[in-house]
């Protein structure tokens, strides 16, 4: 079934994983992400310092697949520069779209890539990227609000 | 007709979903449609299909007949006037009609909107805008979140300065049945409309709105076994008259000047440009096919069902019922649950695994949810039409305990 490569171990353990579930201290990124068709939202926060993540985590409530793509995203994330952080997201959002395939091209995502089966899902892939979105846009509002 | 075997009407539930054969339990959302919806729907545009009330050729005059018929039948199977039946999109397009028409003029000087706090988006959310656009103040009725039920306390809210009170005749989430008597004696009482959100009622049982006694009512064809993109409003004579348009266009218009315009009566005075006519025939068709099945047979089938899977989900391990969890509670379509640890979501997308289609997630009654406090304030949501067969729950029962395996939370 499809949804055994979906719904393993890793995948629900993070779902309910509560270390990544938290605020994160002297945050300088916040950023609310909602999936408005299935009420999927989360606030991920972030404390980056010259340029290095130095910690993730998010609050919220969702799918188990929204749950443990934050948890992993974090977990990828934190120690990271925003530039490497960046590259991942984008590996990340094309293995859920389908666009990249080979097992090689998505090691590097750690446990995130456990969730390509998404990419066989259409109806949940919009669950699994919402974190990831919600990274993109936590980076683009703190970066468009220092050129004003 | 007989109820008996009545799904083999229905082509759209003779598939298999992952293998499995489809057990569709989400006709809260939309209902299939049996083949002489569909063969009406076809037969109207090979056949007539010209557009009505405008040419004086054969095609079209039995176009216009065939509209114009449509209507009568639907007025008839509410119970009001042609002249009081309007074809809109859907419930939300009839509901916004209403909001729209009826807000400026109502609500110029404040006063307030009461509704439950268990309505659907589409009977919220056109009150909430216009509340705020003209200063009036929108008003909850909270309903019992054991029974779904409207305490009297509750009704207190409708005042001296009620213009409306909105409801839903049965809860897209809770299927419980509000008192549609005394909600509209309580609106008379202090000159308020009421206006009746019939989506989730008028598939179930038999709608008399002389009897009900609501100034408007609004509905879906999607939803009785129609075609999308049909739908009703029903409006007392008196009022549709005294009610601007909402959209301008060919076939609403009496005569237009350079600079002045009369529009129709109703209903055609709310009804511009070329019409949804295939969805009109439609929606008629599907009217007449309930009517042969009978409302009788359907509620007793219905209630059967209904009873078999509360009473099934009760006796579930890690599994509540939200809202009423009486099997014997008086319910109408719908039965919202939850599977304890597991987001809906994730329970929906497994249930599909086993060829299950249930609703999971708000709704489209955020506010509600996030009242009912239930788990992820959120909740899966199994519907019947009248084609669901015992099977069909025994499905369901049978697979819900395998949502919580699957999601390596033992059983």
């Amino acid at each position: 079934m499809a949804i055994d490569a979906v719904y393993t171990e890793l995948i629900t353990e993070h779902s309910r994983d509560k270390r990544n579930r938290r605020h994160v201290e002297g945050a300088t990124h916040s950023r609310r992400g909602v999936n408005p068709s299935c009420g999927d939202e989360l606030t991920l926060e972030m404390r980056v310092r010259e340029g290095i993540i130095e910690d993730a985590a998010f609050t919220g409530s969702g799918c188990a697949i929204s749950q443990a793509s934050a948890s992993m995203m974090a977990d990828l994330l934190r120690g990271r520069s925003v530039a490497e952080a960046d590259r991942l997201t984008e590996k990340f959002l094309g293995m859920i779209k389908g666009e990249i395939t080979e097992e090689a091209e998505f090691a590097e995502l750690d446990e995130a890539a456990a969730l390509q089966g998404v990419s066989k899902m259409p109806a949940r892939v919009k669950c699994a990227v919402l974190p990831w979105h919600t990274y993109i846009s936590a980076i683009e509002e703190r970066e468009s609000d220092s050129k004003q | 007709m007989s109820i008996d075997g009545i799904h083999e009407k229905f082509p759209a539930l003779r598939q298999t979903v992952n293998g499995r054969r489809l057990v569709y339990l989400d006709s809260a959302a939309t209902s299939m449609r049996p083949r002489e919806v569909l063969d009406a729907i076809g037969g109207f545009y090979s056949r007539d299909g010209a557009n009505p009330h405008r040419g004086l050729y054969d095609m079209a005059q039995r176009s216009t007949e065939v509209y114009d018929g449509a209507r009568a039948a639907m007025a008839g199977f509410i119970g009001a006037d042609a002249e009081e039946m309007v074809f809109t999109r859907n419930a939300s397009e009839s509901l916004n009609i209403i909001a729209y028409c009826l807000a400026p003029e109502l609500l110029k000087n404040g006063g307030n909107i009461v509704i439950p706090i268990s309505e659907h988006h589409s009977n919220l959310v056109p009150w909430q805008v216009f509340a705020k656009r003209y200063g009036a103040e929108l008003r909850y009725m909270y309903v019992d979140r054991e029974t779904g039920e409207l305490p009297d306390a509750e009704l207190l809210k409708i005042d001296g300065e009620t213009k409306i009170v909105a409801f839903a005749h049965v809860s897209n989430v809770l299927g419980n049945l509000l008192p549609a008597e005394t909600l509209v004696s309580a609106a008379k009482d202090v000159g308020a409309l009421t206006v009746l959100d019939a989506a989730q009622s008028v598939p179930h049982f038999k709608l008399d709105m002389r009897a009900l006694g609501v100034d408007f009512a609004a509905f879906s064809g999607h939803k009785m076994y129609g075609p999308m993109g049909i739908g009703a409003l029903y409006g007392r004579r008196k009022l549709l008259e005294t009610m601007p348009p909402f959209l301008f266009g060919g076939d609403m218009i009496e005569d237009v000047r350079e600079q002045e315009t009369d529009f129709l009566p109703p209903p055609s005075r709310f009804e511009a440009g070329t019409q949804n006519a295939g969805g009109a025939v439609g929606i008629a068709a599907a009217a007449a096919f309930i009517e042969k099945i009978g409302f009788d047979a359907i509620e007793k089938r219905e209630k059967a069902l209904l009873r078999r899977l509360v009473a099934g989900l009760n006796s579930l391990k890690n599994v509540t019922v939200i809202g009423n969890r009486d099997e014997n509670a008086e319910r109408y379509g719908v039965v919202p649950f939850n599977i304890r640890g597991v987001h809906p979501h994730d329970a929906a997308t497994i249930l599909n695994e086993y060829g299950i289609a249930v609703r999971a997630g708000k709704h489209c009654a955020h506010p509600l949810l996030t009242y009912l406090g239930a788990e992820f304030n959120a909740c899966c949501r199994a519907s019947l039409g009248v084609y669901n067969t015992e099977e069909d729950v025994d499905k369901l029962l049978e697979a819900i305990p395998e949502v919580r395996r699957r999601m390596n939370l033992g059983d």
